[in-house]
């Protein structure tokens, strides 16, 4: 049977990873190389570089992160953030990532999710969408959640895997950093709305909320950043969790 | 020396990446002539079927001639299908024919297709390429066709149905998952084939 992936998100900027560096004893994990050796032996089942370098080397900076990550993992690695033409896709996956996440460039220009479907397959493009509950539906932003993109988000979800995406990174903007849990009502939605996997992101707090989005929230996957800088809730802890509650994981070791 | 044929189906840098982890040593042959001193073969590969057209002709011929002289073959995911005799995903392009059976789309009884994530083997006779995986080792996965169970099939794997996840025929041998992104395990499949290849 196939297992729910637990996926650790890195937030890079600068080569640094940003996010749980208040954690004060894990200051020195702020490489991402080493943080995801540390997610790796735990037993990730994915990686995801999230780079939100503002400079103007950004590919070339991005790129050796991905390769210093890349260089010793042999598990699948995601990269997203700044992904804004093919050449970008490009760098990121001859630098060793098997996945590039569109977000903005994808509203922008939906045809490039085809483009690089047709040149690197399905399982390549990853297609992540940021939602906000508005009245009852679900708005789709653009820009890291600033600019609304005038679309809805099982709508959007559904186009983007017609033109060729692979998975869905459906991140919640409400729930985003709020360890409140999972919007399952939105990952169900979207997830019961499209045939590829929906990994599901924003508001990890607890280890109840990753049972509740693989079971309500019907979600393929789960995406979760500052929860696993916190060594009481390691990705270990999670997946005994899980196991416990009867949901299918890859055994850690 | 292994040879990884490029054939345009995806990157190799992962499937390299790995085999020089476990100290193989890999070529990527520019020309079918260059398979002659190889010790193994590897044709890996993600993507469409249709791709493996590039394959035809002088490339099939050169490996069709390793295999014959008794050199191992491993194929990987889109590499595995190839070794049958073709897949509905491009009808009019035939496979190597290695192997019986015809690849075909998951139905996605109640699951998801593609089938994309990290699942179990169930090895059902022993397999030299699987040597050393314990029982209940999961693999990562990644694809919508899947080649059928028959009399090669070393382990299963089940996906709304089952299919065949490791094939044996000989020194010819095929994963549908990616050994190179399933972490020790995948490396473990990768050093059994540099051992045959040796």
């Amino acid at each position: 049977m196939l297992s729910k992936r637990i996926i650790a998100c890195l937030d890079v900027r600068d080569g640094q990873v940003v996010k749980g560096v208040h954690f004060e004893e894990l200051r020195a994990a702020g490489d991402p190389a080493a943080l995801a050796g540390r997610y790796n032996a735990e037993g990730i089942d994915e990686l995801v570089i999230l780079d939100i370098t503002a400079t103007i080397e950004t590919r070339r900076a991005r790129a050796d992160t991905v390769r210093r990550v890349a260089a010793e993992l042999f598990i699948p690695l995601a990269v997203g953030g700044g992904i804004h033409s093919e050449d970008d896709a490009a760098a990121a996956i001859d630098a060793g990532a098997d996945k590039v996440s569109l977000n903005t460039a994808a509203l922008a220009d939906p045809g490039l999710i085809t483009t690089l479907a047709a040149r690197y397959g399905s399982q390549a493009v990853v297609v992540a969408i940021d939602a906000k509950r508005e009245g009852d539906r679900f708005a789709v932003y653009a820009r890291s959640g600033r600019v609304a993109a005038d679309r809805e988000a099982v709508e959007w979800a559904r186009e983007a895997e017609r033109r060729g995406a692979g998975e869905i990174l459906l991140t919640s903007i409400d729930r985003d950093g709020t360890k409140a849990g999972f919007d399952c009502v939105l990952t169900a939605a979207v997830s019961s709305a499209v045939s590829i996997p929906v990994v599901a992101s924003g508001g990890a707090g607890g280890l109840d909320d990753f049972v509740d989005v693989f079971t309500t929230g019907r979600a393929d996957a789960a995406l979760a950043a500052s929860i696993f800088h916190n060594a009481d809730t390691n990705v270990r802890a999670l997946k005994r969790h899980l196991a416990a509650h009867g949901i299918p994981v890859r055994p850690w070791s | 020396m292994i040879a990884l044929i490029d054939y345009g189906a995806g990157n190799l840098a992962s499937v390299r990446k790995a085999l020089g982890a476990i100290g193989a040593d890999v070529m990527v042959p520019s020309a079918p002539a260059d398979l002659a001193d190889v010790r193994g073969i590897i044709v890996p590969g993600v993507g469409h079927f249709g791709a493996t057209r590039a394959l035809h002709g002088e490339w099939t011929d050169a490996i069709l001639a390793v295999i014959g002289e008794g050199r191992p073959l491993l194929g990987i995911c889109l590499g595995m299908q190839w070794l049958f005799e073709g897949s509905d995903e491009a009808p009019d392009c035939a496979g190597l024919g290695l192997l019986a059976g015809r690849c075909y789309r998951l139905r996605g009884n109640d699951v998801k297709v593609p089938h994309i994530g990290w699942n179990t083997i169930d090895i059902r006779r022993q397999g030299s390429i699987v040597a050393g995986v314990a029982p209940g080792t999961q693999f990562y996965f990644t694809h919508s066709f899947v080649a059928p169970v028959s009399g090669d099939t070393v382990a299963s794997t089940e996906h709304g149905e089952l299919f065949a996840s490791v094939v044996e025929r000989g020194q010819v041998a095929g994963v549908q998952f990616h050994p190179e992104k399933s972490g020790e395990a995948g490396l473990t499949v990768l050093r059994n084939f540099a051992e045959l290849a040796r």
